[in-house]
C-alpha cells in the first residue's frame, strides 16, 4: 500500500491491517509523519512528536508478533495541546504556559497509550479552549482544509476549540485526535470540517491533567473520520480514575462491539425550540434529511419540546467564564509559565502584568466576565440563577426522555464561516454554540456526524443527543446517519 | 445592569489583570453587550428551582488516609521562573 | 461571670468577643491530595502536583478528615449536616498555589454547637457560661512565605499547602480576655479528647482569628475587628485586652472602628491594621466545580459517634461521683486528655477503685511535682502508671511508709527501676517488727532519761521528740504507727 493510501485509513482500518500484517505500524506512523511535517499551512500542530508516534508503532509491530495487540495499537493520533503529555511541552495555546513542560500524563493520554496509540503531536486549539473558530489561539490561527466553491479561496474556520484536531483529521494528517468539549468543542468542529465527534457523558473521561477551562463541563471525546473509530477510541479514553472526584465509578462498555444502526423501537426526539429564527434554509433541510435517515433505519420520530432551550447559552456564558475566572487564576507567574516582572514590582504588580501578557484578549474577557458575576452583590442574581436555569434545562431532557431515546438536531447554524468574519463581536460568535450548549449543561452524551454539505460545497453536521451513560444509543443512530448519508467528500490538497 | 470604566478597572484589578485606561474604555461596550444579553436570564421564574449541583447525580467518594504522594521535589520545582534553595522566589513581600 | 469593664473617660465600656479557631485536623495526608503533613519537614518536600496547583490538577478528598470534623461536631453537641459542599475562596496570593482556598462557605458539615467555660476549671463553684458556637467547616492550610532569607525575595514552601483545618466559629459571646482564654483552652482540651487535633499552638497547629468589638452596656453591637492568626491562649488574651482599650480610645476621641483585619505584634505589644490585604476583599465564593456535595450517610455519622471518647466534663462528674474525688482533683485529672488517659492507666493497673484518692494524690502532688521540676510532660513520664500502681500498693500494703515511697519514687525517677526492685535492693522496706522497735526505744529512753521523767511530769510535748528519735535510729523503716503504740506503752 502506498503512503497516501496508508494516510487514508482510519482506526479500525489501521488497527487490522497491523493485526493482519497487511503492512506495519511503522509504515502507517512514517507516512502520517511526513504528511503531518508537510502540512505547516494548516497550522494544525503546535508540536510535532515524530519519536513517540514510531516508538508506538514499533511497540505495535512487536505485539503483532508476540499476539498482545490492543485496541488501538499502531494508530498515531494527535493530540490536543489542553492534554498535559509528560516531557512534552504544553501550552493550552497560551503565552500563559511559557515553556510548560508537564512532568506528569494526564489520565487520558496515558490511557490512550496504555492501549498502543501514539502521538503525532500537540494539536492547536482556541486559547485555554474559549473560542468557536480556533482564532484565539496565542500561535496563529488553524486553518481548515476545506474551501468554499466560489473559488474566493478564504480562508476558513475549523471550528472551535478543537480546531487544530479537526483540521488534522480532515487533512489527513492524523487518523484521529483527541478533543475537549465544554459547550460544543468537539462538535462544531468535527461538524466545520466533515467528521465524526462525540463528547461523553460528564465524567465518563477523567478530567485529570487535563488544562482545565470550566469543570462542571469540561469533557474529551474523540474525533475521528467515522463512528466506529469515534466508538473504539472513546472507549481506551473513558475510565474510572479515581484522581478525579467528579470520575464516574462505571465500567466502560464495549461500544464498537456494541455498534448497530439497526433502529428499530427507538424514538427519536425533535426538538422543536432549535428550529431558531433566521435559521438557513440549508440547515433545516438536513435536519429533515436527518429525520429521514433514521426513520429508515427503523425508528419513530416524534416531536419534544426542550422549553428552556433559549436561555441555555446565556447560562453557559455565566457559568463557563464564572469557573474559567478561578481556574486560572493558577497562572500567576510563582511556579511555572510566563513570568513578566517589571521594574520594582511587588508581588501583586507582577501577578497583574504576567496576567497581562500572558493571556489573550478572549481569555481576558472571560475571567472579566466570570470575575464580574461572582463579586459581592452580583453572585445570586447571576450565577445562582444560571444553575437554577440549568436545573430547568436538566429537567427539560428528563422530561423528554419519557417520549424519545435520543434527540437530532443540527450541531451549528451554520456551516463553517470565514476566518475574521465573526471575530470582532463576540456574542455574535457566542450563538455558534446555540445547539451544543445545552447538552453540555445537562452533562449528557452528544456527538456530530457529516450528514451533507451546504451550497458552497461545505459539511454540515447533525447533532444527536442521548441521555446520561448512553453512549451506545448515540454511536447507534451517528452510525444509522452515516450509513445512509454515504458522506465521502473531502477538502481537495491545496496546502 | 451595566459597567463603567471604573467597574471594569476594579474588576480587572480583582482578576490581576493589568489593564490601561483606554483597554478598559474600549472593554466597557463589549462586557455590557455581553451582560445585557445574558441578563435575560432574570425572566425566568425560578422560585422553586434547586441549583445545579452536580451534572450527573453524583457524591464525592472519600479518600483512604494514607501518604502517597508528595517527595517530588524536582517535579514541584521544575518549571519554576524562580527558585532557589528549594523554594520558589518571588519578589519581596511586605506584610 | 465576672464582669469585665473597661473605664473610659465617658464610662464603662463592655467587650464582644468571637473567635475564629483554626485547628489543623489530624491527619496522615493532606485534605486533597496524598502529600504528607509532617512538621518540620524540607521545604517543598511534602507537596504534590496537586498542592502546586499544577495545570490540571484535581482535589480528591481525604475521608479521615471529614470523620474527625464530624466527631468534633459531636463533641460539642453541634448539629450535623450530612450534605455539605466546598466552596472556593479566591484571592491571590503567594502562598496560595490555586488562587482559591478551598473552604466552605454556604453548607459547612457541621452546623450549631456549644461549649462550657468555667472561669476557674479547679474550683467547683466557679461560675460556668456557656458559649454557642455557630460552625465548623473544613478547609485547606495555605503554604508559608518566607521574608528574611534573601534581600530582595520572599521564598515560598507549599509544605502546609493543603493541610486539613477545622474552622471552629464561635458566637459573639464572650464578655473578657479570660473568658476568651478559657474558651480556647476548652476547646484545645475537647480537640485533644476527640484527638481530630493535636493542640499544638506552638507548631500552628491551632490559631485564633479574634473578633473584637466594645459597646456601652446595654448598647448594639459596636464594630468589630478581626485580628489573625494568634497563636496562644496569652496572647489571645492579650490581644483583646490591648484592642479593645484602643477602639475605646478611638471612639472617645470621636472617632469610628473601620471593620479590618488586624495583626498582633507581642513584641511591641499592639495590633496594627493589615491594609495590605484588605484591597482584595471581594471572594467571590462559590462552589468548587471539581468537587461534588459531601453526603454523610447513617452509618458513616454512627460510627463517628461510636468512636468518640469520654469528654472532660463527664469524665469529670464521674470521678467526683464514682471515684470520690474533689472536685479540684478531677478538674486536673481532667483538664487534658493526657492527663486523664495517665491516670485511668493508673488505676487500671492498680485495680481497686478504692485507691482513686491515693492514686489521684500521688499524680497530682509527687508526679506532676517531678515532672515539673523535669521539664517534662505526662507523656514523657520516666515513671510508667505500672509503676506508680506498684508503687501505691506497696504504701497500701505497709510496705512503705509514706517518706519511704518518696524515697523511692525519687530513685524511680533517676534510674526508671521498678519500685519493687528498689525496695529490695536498697534494704527501704518499712519493718513492723516490734521485738526490733521495742529494743530501739529501750535504747533511746535509757540514754534520754532526763527527758523521760520531764515528760512523765507532764511535758507531753516531749513525745515527738522520742518518735524522731525511734525513726532516726531505725532510718525512716519503722512503721510510724506501729513506734508510736509502743512508745506509748514504753513510757507509761
Ligand atoms: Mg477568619
Ligand atoms: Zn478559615
Amino acid at each position: 500500500m502506498s503512503s497516501t493510501e496508508l494516510t487514508d485509513l482510519g482506526i479500525a482500518a489501521i488497527r487490522d491491517g497491523v493485526r493482519d500484517g497487511s503492512f506495519s505500524a511503522r509504515e502507517v506512523a512514517q507516512g502520517f509523519i511526513d504528511r503531518v511535517a508537510s502540512a505547516k499551512a494548516l497550522n494544525a500542530f503546535l508540536v510535532e512528536t515524530p519519536d513517540h508516534a514510531l516508538k508506538a508503532a514499533d511497540a505495535a509491530d512487536a505485539a503483532r508478533v508476540s499476539g498482545d495487540l490492543k485496541s488501538m495499537s499502531g494508530v498515531p493520533i494527535g493530540m490536543k495541546d489542553l492534554f498535559c503529555t509528560e516531557g512534552v511541552t504544553t501550552t493550552a495555546a497560551s503565552h500563559i504556559l511559557g515553556n510548560f513542560v508537564p512532568t506528569y500524563e494526564s489520565t487520558v493520554s496515558a490511557n490512550l497509550w496504555a492501549a498502543g496509540a501514539g502521538m503525532l503531536g500537540k494539536l492547536n486549539l482556541d486559547q485555554f479552549a474559549m473560542g468557536s473558530s480556533n482564532e484565539t489561539s496565542a500561535f496563529g490561527n488553524v486553518i481548515s482544509p476545506w474551501r468554499r466553491k466560489d473559488g474566493s479561496n478564504a480562508p476558513l474556520a475549523p471550528g472551535g476549540s478543537s480546531g487544530g484536531s479537526a483540521s488534522a483529521i480532515a487533512a489527513r494528517l492524523c487518523p484521529a485526535a483527541t478533543g475537549t468539549d465544554t459547550g460544543g468543542s468537539i462538535r462544531q468542529p468535527a461538524a466545520f470540517v466533515g467528521i465524526s465527534g462525540i463528547k461523553p457523558t460528564y465524567g465518563r473521561c477523567s478530567r485529570w491533567g487535563t488544562v482545565a477551562f470550566a469543570s462542571s463541563l469540561d469533557q474529551a471525546g474523540p474525533m475521528a473520520r467515522d463512528v466506529r473509530d469515534c466508538a473504539i477510541m472513546l472507549g481506551a479514553m473513558a475510565g474510572f480514575d479515581a484522581k478525579d472526584s467528579t470520575s464516574l465509578e462505571l465500567p466502560v462498555p464495549d461500544w464498537d462491539a456494541g455498534l448497530s444502526s439497526n433502529l428499530k423501537g427507538k424514538r427519536i426526539g425533535i426538538p422543536k425550540e432549535y428550529r431558531v429564527d433566521g435559521m438557513p434554509a440549508e440547515i433545516d433541510a438536513l435536519w429533515e434529511q436527518g429525520i429521514a435517515f433514521l426513520k429508515d433505519a427503523g425508528a419513530v420520530v416524534v416531536e419534544v419540546s426542550l422549553p428552556h432551550t433559549k436561555y441555555a447559552l446565556p447560562a453557559y456564558y455565566i457559568i463557563a467564564p464564572a469557573e474559567a475566572s478561578s481556574n486560572l487564576a493558577r497562572y500567576d507567574g510563582v511556579r511555572y509559565g510566563l513570568r513578566d516582572l517589571p521594574e520594582g514590582a511587588g508581588l501583586q504588580d507582577m501577578y497583574a502584568a504576567t496576567r497581562a501578557a500572558g493571556f489573550g484578549p478572549e481569555v481576558k474577557r472571560r475571567i472579566m466576565i466570570g470575575t464580574y458575576v461572582l463579586s459581592a452583590g452580583f453572585y445570586d442574581a447571576y450565577y445562582t440563577q444560571a444553575q437554577k436555569v440549568r436545573t430547568l434545562i436538566s429537567q427539560d431532557f428528563d422530561k423528554a426522555w419519557e417520549s424519545c431515546d435520543i434527540l437530532l438536531a443540527p450541531t451549528a447554524p451554520s456551516a463553517a464561516f470565514a476566518l475574521g468574519e465573526k471575530q470582532a463581536d463576540p456574542l455574535a460568535m457566542y450563538l455558534n454554540d446555540v445547539f451544543t450548549v445545552p447538552a453540555s449543561l445537562a452533562g449528557l452524551p452528544a456527538m456530530s456526524v457529516p450528514g451533507g454539505l451546504d451550497g458552497q460545497g461545505l459539511p454540515l453536521g447533525l447533532q444527536i443527543i442521548g441521555k446520561a451513560l448512553d453512549e451506545q444509543g448515540v454511536l447507534n443512530a451517528g452510525l444509522a446517519i452515516e450509513e445512509r448519508a454515504g458522506f465521502t467528500a473531502r477538502a481537495a490538497q491545496w496546502w | 445592569m451595566s459597567v463603567d470604566t471604573a467597574t471594569v478597572k476594579k474588576i480587572a484589578s480583582l482578576a490581576r489583570i493589568a489593564m490601561s485606561d483606554a483597554d478598559a474604555e474600549a472593554m466597557v461596550p463589549e462586557l455590557n453587550n455581553i451582560l445585557g444579553w445574558i441578563e435575560q436570564l432574570g425572566e425566568v421564574d425560578t422560585s422553586q428551582v434547586q441549583p445545579m449541583t452536580a451534572v450527573i447525580p453524583n457524591t464525592l467518594r472519600l479518600r483512604d488516609d494514607v501518604v502517597t504522594d508528595g517527595n517530588v521535589r524536582d517535579k514541584v520545582l521544575a518549571n519554576a521562573p524562580r527558585a532557589e534553595h528549594g523554594f520558589f522566589a518571588v519578589p519581596k513581600v511586605i506584610e | 461571670m465576672s464582669e469585665y469593664r473597661i473605664q473610659g473617660a465617658t464610662g464603662e465600656w463592655e467587650v464582644v468577643i468571637g473567635l475564629e479557631v483554626h485547628a489543623q485536623i489530624t491527619s496522615k495526608a493532606k485534605l486533597f491530595s496524598g502529600a504528607a503533613t509532617d512538621f518540620g519537614a524540607e521545604p517543598n518536600s511534602q507537596v504534590s502536583l496537586v498542592d502546586a496547583a499544577m495545570p490540571g490538577m484535581l482535589p480528591v478528598l481525604n475521608g479521615e478528615c471529614v470523620r474527625q470534623a464530624v466527631r468534633t461536631g459531636m463533641a460539642i453537641e453541634a448539629q450535623i449536616n450530612a450534605w455539605s459542599r466546598f466552596d472556593r475562596k479566591n484571592y491571590f496570593y503567594a502562598d496560595l498555589p490555586q488562587g482559591y482556598q478551598i473552604s466552605q462557605l454556604y453548607h459547612p458539615i457541621v452546623g450549631e454547637g456549644r461549649l462550657m467555660i468555667s472561669l476557674d476549671e479547679k474550683d467547683a463553684d466557679a461560675e460556668t457560661k456557656e458559649i454557642g458556637i455557630e460552625r465548623i467547616h473544613i478547609e485547606q492550610d495555605a503554604g508559608k512565605l518566607m521574608h528574611d532569607q534573601h534581600p530582595t525575595q520572599s521564598y515560598v514552601d507549599l509544605n502546609r499547602s493543603g493541610v486539613a483545618l477545622m474552622e471552629i466559629v464561635s458566637k459573639p459571646d464572650m464578655r473578657s480576655p479570660a473568658e476568651a482564654g478559657a474558651y480556647v483552652k476548652k476547646l484545645r482540651s475537647i480537640l485533644r479528647y476527640v484527638g481530630s487535633c493535636d493542640g499544638n499552638m506552638e507548631e500552628g497547629s491551632m490559631r485564633a482569628d479574634v473578633n473584637v468589638s466594645v459597646r456601652k452596656p446595654g448598647d448594639a453591637f459596636g464594630t468589630r475587628t478581626e485580628t489573625k492568626n494568634v497563636n496562644s491562649v496569652r496572647y489571645v488574651m492579650q490581644t483583646i485586652e490591648i484592642e479593645a482599650n484602643r477602639q475605646v480610645d478611638v471612639l472617645e476621641a470621636g472617632g469610628t472602628i473601620v471593620q479590618e483585619t488586624r495583626l498582633f505584634d507581642p513584641d511591641k505589644n499592639e495590633t496594627r491594621s493589615m491594609r495590605s490585604k484588605e484591597d482584595a476583599h471581594d471572594y467571590r465564593y462559590f462552589p468548587d466545580p471539581d468537587l461534588l456535595p459531601l453526603v454523610l450517610d447513617d452509618q458513616f455519622l454512627a460510627d463517628c459517634r461510636a468512636s468518640l471518647p469520654e469528654l472532660p466534663d463527664a469524665k469529670r462528674r464521674r470521678y467526683e461521683g464514682d471515684l470520690g474525688l474533689t472536685a479540684y482533683a478531677a478538674a486536673v485529672l481532667t483538664a487534658e486528655a493526657e492527663t486523664a488517659r495517665w491516670f485511668e492507666a493508673l488505676m487500671e493497673a492498680c485495680g481497686d477503685q478504692a485507691m482513686a484518692k491515693a492514686a489521684s494524690n500521688w499524680l497530682i502532688s509527687d508526679l506532676f511535682g517531678a515532672l515539673n521540676r523535669l521539664g517534662m510532660d505526662i507523656e514523657d513520664s520516666p515513671v510508667s502508671p505500672a509503676q506508680g500502681a506498684e508503687l501505691l500498693k506497696l504504701v497500701a500494703d505497709g510496705t512503705l511508709s509514706g517518706s519511704l515511697a518518696k524515697q523511692v519514687f525519687e530513685i524511680m525517677l533517676e534510674t526508671g527501676d521498678d519500685p519493687a526492685k528498689i525496695v529490695e535492693e536498697k534494704g527501704l522496706k518499712q519493718t513492723s517488727d516490734t521485738g526490733a522497735i521495742e529494743s530501739v526505744i529501750a535504747g533511746i529512753l535509757d540514754a534520754n532519761a532526763e527527758k523521760v521523767a520531764q515528760y512523765k511530769d507532764g511535758k507531753e510535748a516531749l513525745f515527738g521528740f522520742f518518735v524522731g528519735q525511734t525513726m532516726k535510729a531505725m532510718q525512716g523503716k519503722a512503721n510510724p504507727q506501729v513506734v508510736n503504740e509502743l512508745l506509748k506503752k514504753a513510757l507509761a
